[in-house]
């Protein structure tokens, strides 16, 4: 059993899912509640896997490997260390939450859950897979449930956001795909082992190419693939120039799969950076972090910022404000020193619960308004006093108030930075106050003031909800006042990813 | 090996099986009020061919009829590929109600009669024996292209198709006429030994290949010699666009790579084609410039297409460019990927084309707006399919597709055409656009009052089931297939 745990929690919700479809489609709270139990073996998995993890080790734990096409090479490996353990945890969190946070989803039922499990079996594997053709399989298996997800069960301009999020990431995935083969013909003898092309980093070659306009760049092979996966990765984030899908997709999406995109999608990205870009391609990491890490990081805090202040959409305002503080984790793994690269994975993990709980709030509100304008409210603290206690909840911890967790991991990032980066530090630190202009800004015309006559009537929030906030806002509050227990997990991991790379700072 | 007529026959049994189903069909044409029961015999014998073939594969390569076709592992992987398109066509057909329209008898044996050209531009190892082979393919396919009666698209397609066949065709002769005139031989073996000696007048050499590259690019539908696909796809019956589209196009593979690989080039070390016959032209800029012209220009003209029929002929053109990419590096990976892709296509377009047959029995129509809300209409399980295929002709993992596509992507990156790659992978994003319309239609679009529900062709279920878990297990575990398509590079080597 434990030799298989990863395996157990990639394939759980995939059993999962091949039941759903062999039940019948008018069942629906059989399915409801076969879809929750296939998400629970792989949290109890996730907590065992929690408690028995070595946190003092570097290399990669509950290694599973297997042949699978001999003539390339190609195995089914996965694995997991301080990095991924982190997101895997995440991930069996939030999906079985999400579960409960579609039950009322009553439209294709059967064809929701299935999907969704689907998904969660691709989210999972994304983060576990050592190899890189499973990889880019998990990373590709994701997008199809997501596209359904969002474009059967979304709002009103549904179709139109789910293939711009399709387009976007296929894009991203393609340049990937050509950075990997690169890697793998690039690398002697080839191999799509991941562990192994960070050990033979070295065989990337930096040495400019002929090429216009990489000559001019002096950009060499290395920098070229880097370029290539950066792009991949960075759609994900999304980082700034390619962010645009992000709001059209969060607003249309269902609550539960705003909750996934922002909690774990996004993840993605800076997972992929930290996993592939900084352990195989040291060098180029080290030239071009500057600006497309840092520079790029500071920006998208303050551009994401501005954006979410402008809007009058709640759930177009979270989804800005990811945009962000996804930018407080570029700069934060730009650092390439303990208290950056650790501050910059918690901010990974808080940004995943916290950001859930916002996309969870708008739900509820939704749910009984069925609008999310900002300005079509007022007052509602005194209607709701449990929502909003939650809510007040997490928007001070998405805004940093000291005792949260937003706020471990942001100070993190911005003592990483600043040693190396004074400028965009003392930006990245305004964009704190920009999210509490706009958090603030928000509770101010939805909870404060007086209540709008036309809400009297709203109910409060139910259990099923509570349930679903309540997690959450326990490890918000819990990594807040003692962040070792995430920390402690990552540490080992990352400073030997991060040591990798400052071989190579000039 | 070298053998002579008489000696010939007894490695020549699949062709005669195929040939003797033909006759009997001919005959019973004649005789047999019950027309139905014809598909059925064509089954059978294409099953029983397809047995013979399956168990003269690993033969000792061997030439046959005083070296004009070639019987080796290249050749049967080829007749398998046109017997199982066959199969699949004929089931088709069975359940086609365009197809009850026209004189089913004449439709079989005409159909059979095109596979069985196939086997010859797959195994010919003498220029004439190849024209002839893809003569008898060209014929076949306009007669049954033209023969839905009383529809002017069918019949105006048909004679588009004959013009263009007849030119690119004419083309292709005089390339050969060239070739022979430098070489003294229409024989494979003379020509690449004199290739070998340098060939002769490099331009001259140079425009005999272009000449036969028309000829040949025209069966696959690459561009510039496309112009008749999307006209011949939306007038034929569908069935036949299905066989056309994989079969046409892996028989232009074959006759193309026996022509550029065993005959004019020489294999080196581990699995490198030197192409000595034009050291001073630049031939591998021209296939990869025609490569990323044909997949740009296909996926682009795809993009605004409301017939669903011709937006998957657009859709082919793309994918025959994507195929050439495997001609470009001169290397056994390449063709193996070729190969490869050859198989994984006939799969995943066969079953596009068969939902695209299912959706027309039901509702006579073929454009986009018949798709509209499908899956929630009763056909839920042929949209799926269709979602399945679509995504596995997009390239998306776990589908064979996205194999298909990696190995043809690792081998231009192996040989470092790191440009084309880019533009391939550039391409597949231009092409989800268009296959998601139909996926968006089928799924996301809710039926309008007028869509009345589909009912799903029940004959055409095992094999589209069968179809779509090919396409979803060739993308998970492929190593068997790459492995037979491996063993399948062996040529008669002149």
């Amino acid at each position: 059993m434990t030799e298989h745990v990863l395996s157990y929690m990639v394939f759980f919700p995939l059993a999962g899912m091949l039941i759903v479809l062999c039940l019948p489609s008018d069942r629906h709270d059989l399915i409801r509640w076969v879809s929750a139990a296939a998400t629970v073996p792989p949290l109890l998995l996730g907590i065992w896997l929690y408690a028995n993890f070595d946190t003092t080790t570097t290399g990669m734990q509950f290694v599973e490997r297997a042949a699978w096409i001999p003539a390339f090479n190609i195995e089914y490996y996965v694995g997991v260390d301080g990095l991924s353990v982190s997101m895997v945890l995440l991930t069996a969190l939030l999906s079985f939450l999400c579960i409960f946070a579609s039950w009322n989803i009553d439209k294709g039922v059967k064809g929701y859950f299935a999907l969704f499990l689907l998904l969660d079996t691709g989210m999972t594997g994304v983060f576990v897979a050592l190899d890189f053709v499973l990889f880019y399989v998990f990373w590709e298996v994701m997008l199809l449930p997501m596209y359904f997800l969002i474009g059967i069960w979304g709002g009103p301009r549904k179709e139109y956001a789910a293939i711009k999020f399709f387009l976007y990431t296929l894009l991203g995935s393609v340049l990937m795909l050509v950075a990997i083969l690169a890697l793998y013909f690039y690398s002697e003898p080839n191999t799509f082992d991941m562990t192994k092309l960070m050990d033979r980093s070295s065989l990337f070659s930096t040495e400019p190419l002929g090429m216009w306009p990489f000559n001019v760049w002096g950009w060499g092979f290395q920098h070229v693939v880097w370029m290539a996966l950066f792009i991949g990765f960075a759609i994900k984030i999304p980082a700034f120039p390619f962010h645009t899908w992000l709001p059209d997709a969060h607003v249309e999406a269902p609550t539960a799969i705003s909750v996934i995109l922002a909690g774990i999608l996004l993840k993605m990205g800076t997972y992929g950076i930290l996993r592939i870009n900084y352990p195989m391609l040291p060098e180029a990491t080290a030239d071009l972090a500057f600006w497309f890490l840092a520079a790029l990081g500071a920006w998208n805090i303050i551009y994401g910022g501005l954006c979410a202040m402008a809007q009058t959409d709640m759930k177009k305002l979270v989804a800005y404000s990811s945009v962000s503080h996804m930018g407080y984790v570029m700069l934060g793994m730009a650092a390439f020193n303990t208290q950056g690269i650790n501050g910059a994975v918690l901010q990974m993990f808080n940004h995943g619960t916290i950001t859930a709980m916002l996309f969870l709030l708008v739900g509820v509100i939704y749910d009984r308004a069925h609008h999310r304008d900002i300005d079509g409210f007022g007052g509602l603290a005194s209607i709701m006093p449990v929502y909003a206690g939650f809510t007040a909840l997490a928007f001070f911890a998405s805004m940093g108030l000291p005792g949260l967790s937003g706020f471990v991991s942001e100070v993190l990032v911005l003592l990483g930075a600043w040693p190396k980066y004074h400028a965009l530090t003392i930006v990245a630190a305004l964009g704190i106050v920009i999210t509490a202009g706009y958090m603030l800004w928000m509770m101010q015309r939805v909870y404060l003031g007086p209540p709008n006559e036309k809400y009297r009537s709203l109910p409060e929030i139910n259990g099923r909800e509570i349930f679903t906030l309540f997690p959450l806002g326990v490890i918000v509050v819990i990594v807040g006042v003692y962040p070792r227990v995430v920390l402690d997990l990552l540490q080992a991991s990352l400073n030997n990813i991060n040591q990798m790379v400052i071989a190579h700072l000039s | 090996m070298d053998l002579g007529n008489v000696a010939s026959l007894s490695l020549f049994y699949p062709e005669i099986v195929l040939a003797g189903t033909i006759l009997v069909l001919t005959i019973l044409d004649l005789v047999v009020a019950n027309k139905r029961a014809m598909a059925y015999l064509g089954l059978a014998g294409c099953l029983v061919a397809l047995g013979a073939t399956v168990d003269l594969y690993g033969t000792e390569p061997t030439l046959l009829f005083h070296r004009m076709v070639a019987l080796d592992n290249f050749s049967l992987f080829f007749k398998v590929v046109t017997l199982a398109a066959l199969v699949g066509a004929i089931w088709m057909s069975i359940g086609s109600g365009e197809v009850r329209q026209v004189h089913l008898g004449e439709y079989y044996i005409v159909l059979l009669t095109c596979g069985f050209g196939m086997f010859f531009m797959a195994s010919a190892n003498n220029l004439l024996m190849a024209y002839l082979g893809l003569e008898l393919v060209s014929l076949t396919s306009y007669i049954l292209t033209g023969m839905l009666p009383h529809n002017r698209r069918s019949a105006e397609a048909a004679l588009k198709y004959l013009i263009y066949g007849g030119v690119a065709s004419g083309t292709m002769i005089y390339g050969m006429s060239w070739v022979f005139g430098m070489a003294g031989s229409l024989d494979y073996a003379t020509i690449n030994a004199a290739m070998a000696e340098g060939g002769g007048n490099q331009i001259a050499l140079f425009m005999a290949f272009v000449f036969i590259l028309a000829g040949f690019g025209y069966k696959m539908a690459f561009a510039p010699f496309h112009m008749w696909s999307p006209d011949v796809y939306q007038g034929a019956p569908t069935p036949f666009t299905g066989f056309l589209s994989v079969a046409s196009n892996a028989a232009g593979v074959a006759i193309l790579i026996r022509f550029f690989y065993p005959a004019v080039s020489t294999l080196g070390q581990e699995g490198a084609w030197a192409f000595q016959a034009l050291p001073a032209l630049q031939w591998t800029d021209l296939l990869v410039a025609l490569s990323i012209i044909t997949m740009t220009w296909g996926n682009l003209s795809a993009l605004n297409q409301r017939n669903v029929k011709r937006l998957l002929a657009y859709s082919g053109i793309a994918h025959a460019g994507y195929i050439m990419m495997g001609l470009v590096v001169l290397n056994n990976d390449g063709l193996n990927a070729m190969l490869f892709y050859v198989v994984v296509y006939l799969i995943m377009n066969l079953g596009a084309f068969l939902v695209v047959m299912i959706v027309a029995n039901a509702t006579g129509r073929e454009d986009m707006d018949a798709y509209r809300g499908l899956a929630w209409r009763g056909a839920a399980f042929p949209a799926v399919c269709m979602m399945v295929f679509l995504a596995s002709l997009t390239g998306l993992p776990p589908m064979a597709g996205f194999i298909g596509k990696l190995l043809l992507v690792a081998a231009i990156i192996e040989g470092q055409f790191y440009v084309l790659a880019v533009v391939a992978m550039i391409n597949t994003v231009v092409s989800l656009y268009y296959y998601w319309r139909i996926v968006k239609t089928m799924f996301l679009d809710e039926p309008a009052p007028e869509d009345g529900p589909v009912a799903a062709t029940a004959s055409a279920m095992p094999l589209l089931g069968a179809l779509m878990v090919l396409t979803i297990v060739l993308g998970v575990y492929w190593a068997p297939l790459l492995d037979y398509t491996t063993g399948s590079l062996g040529f008669f080597m002149p």
